[in-house]
């Protein structure tokens, strides 16, 4: 039988390495396993990678992890916004280091990896710094720059729901990074609103299967 | 060049607005840009895409509506309209990368004559650099518009032979407006459309660093 439901937080961050490479779903506030990241910082894993989009605001998520020195590495698309005062800060004091992608190729760099793919050649930043010490190819008469494949140890992700095969749907804009980050991880450990029993979600509109996920732990109300 | 012949931004926006074709897919981007939707006419039917996996995005919701989860690529609150979807990060992006955008409106720095784009960085590497979608949607909308003023505050032009700031694409502008003239980009360098009434080309060719020229049928810019 096949069973991705776990108690707890706690189960659901167990056995997550220090030095680990960690995906964090979300985009600005939207769809940030935020649950999750903090079960994380309670375990004490540290010396991390994270791969997110922005780089928390305020003194939760991202931004609590960069507080309690647990980041050595972000790679993210726009880690300046309002109230990201953490990053700023760890990363002024060379504490944190930066690798800066942009936002496409953050996200097609974790679909690479998802699909076993090498890598891919892109316009997008081939003709900023952003493609210094890159391989640039003329591809139909346009410069292209490679980027590489980008996977993750673990991926962190929110949904809606869930059932126990680990099928997820999620809600209106809280997707965005979450069906990409769930397949480009060897560990996919989701939060959802709501468990549903096996064969309730309309399998037409089933946005992640369950061959993506992992574990599966219900936050919030019951 | 006289006080008061710039055109509000607003207004600017007005003009970029009547250039959106009916039925077009169109990506805003964060800032000045976001004024054109408040422009479009109800005449026309137009879909917004927004970078964080939604197309047919709505204006913001009323006080008390908001929804944490629904919001723009400026992490605002907006809404969905009717025939609106959701999808997931790496298509939201295929959409912007692979050509299936019509249109975006970007601000910028700096352009330069031969369509380079400058939207991204500063020079001041005190702060953090961030790109966000900056650099996919100037690649691969099939029309890359610029909404911007044509000079900085302290009085710098932005249209200039080759930018000095951190390039963000090169030779993907099209067309750009600005609050004293409607300029496009052609394998001769800047081409004036319009400008605004109570400048003379000399008064506009002072305002910019890049050679210019002026169309055969020179128009007025008005909101």
């Amino acid at each position: 039988m096949i069973d991705k439901r776990v108690a707890s937080l706690a189960d659901a961050v167990a056995g997550i390495e220090d030095g680990a490479t960690v995906l964090v779903g979300g985009f600005g506030a939207s769809g940030v396993p935020v649950e999750l990241v903090h079960a994380l910082l309670d375990q004490g894993t540290t010396d991390l990678t994270v791969v997110t989009n922005n780089a928390g605001s305020g003194e939760t998520d991202v931004a609590a992890l960069l507080r309690e020195r647990r980041v050595r590495r972000i790679v993210c698309s726009y880690p300046r916004s309002a109230g990201s005062v953490w990053f700023e800060e760890r990363w002024r004091a060379g504490e944190v280091e930066l690798e800066l992608v942009p936002q496409g190729t953050l996200s097609e760099r974790m679909r690479a990896a998802a699909a076993g793919l090498g890598g891919f050649f892109t316009p997008t930043g081939a003709d900023s710094r952003l493609a210094e010490g890159k391989e640039v190819r003329v591809i139909g008469g346009r410069r292209h720059v490679f980027e590489e494949p980008l996977r993750g140890d673990v991926a962190l992700v929110k949904a809606a729901r869930a059932d126990r095969w680990g099928n997820l749907v999620y809600r209106t804009a809280a997707r965005n990074f979450g069906p990409t980050m769930a397949a480009a991880a060897e560990l996919t450990v989701v939060q959802v609103d709501e468990f549903v029993e096996l064969g309730e979600l309309d399998p037409e509109v089933v946005v992640t299967p369950g061959i993506f996920v992992d574990r599966v732990v219900r936050v919030g109300a019951a | 060049m006289s006080p008061g012949v710039r055109l509000e931004m607003r207004d600017v926006a007005r003009r970029v607005a009547r250039d959106v074709p009916d039925g077009a897919y169109v990506n805003l981007g964060i800032g000045l840009p976001t004024l054109v939707a408040d422009c479009v006419g109800h005449d026309k039917e137009v879909v917004y895409h927004s970078e964080n996996g939604i197309l047919g995005m709505g204006p913001a919701p009323a006080p008390g509506e908001e929804d944490p989860e629904l919001i723009n690529a400026g992490k605002q609150p907006v809404t969905l309209v009717p025939g609106g979807a959701f999808f997931h990060h790496t298509d939201a992006f295929l959409m912007m990368r692979g050509g299936h955008i019509d249109v975006t409106v970007l601000g910028a720095f700096q352009v330069s004559e031969t369509g380079d784009l400058a939207n991204w960085a500063t020079l001041d590497a005190t702060h953090p650099p961030a790109v966000g979608g900056a650099m996919d949607l100037a690649v691969g909308a099939k029309r890359v518009l610029v909404l911007t003023t044509h000079t900085t505050r302290a009085g710098e032009p932005k249209l200039v032979p080759r930018c000095s700031y951190p390039l963000t694409a090169a030779g993907v502008v099209d067309r750009v407006y600005t609050d004293l003239a409607v300029l496009d980009v052609t394998p001769a360098g800047f081409c004036v459309r319009e400008m605004v009434a109570g400048l003379t080309r000399e008064d506009l060719q002072g305002a910019t660093a890049a050679q210019l020229s002026f169309a055969d049928d020179l128009g007025v810019l008005a909101p």
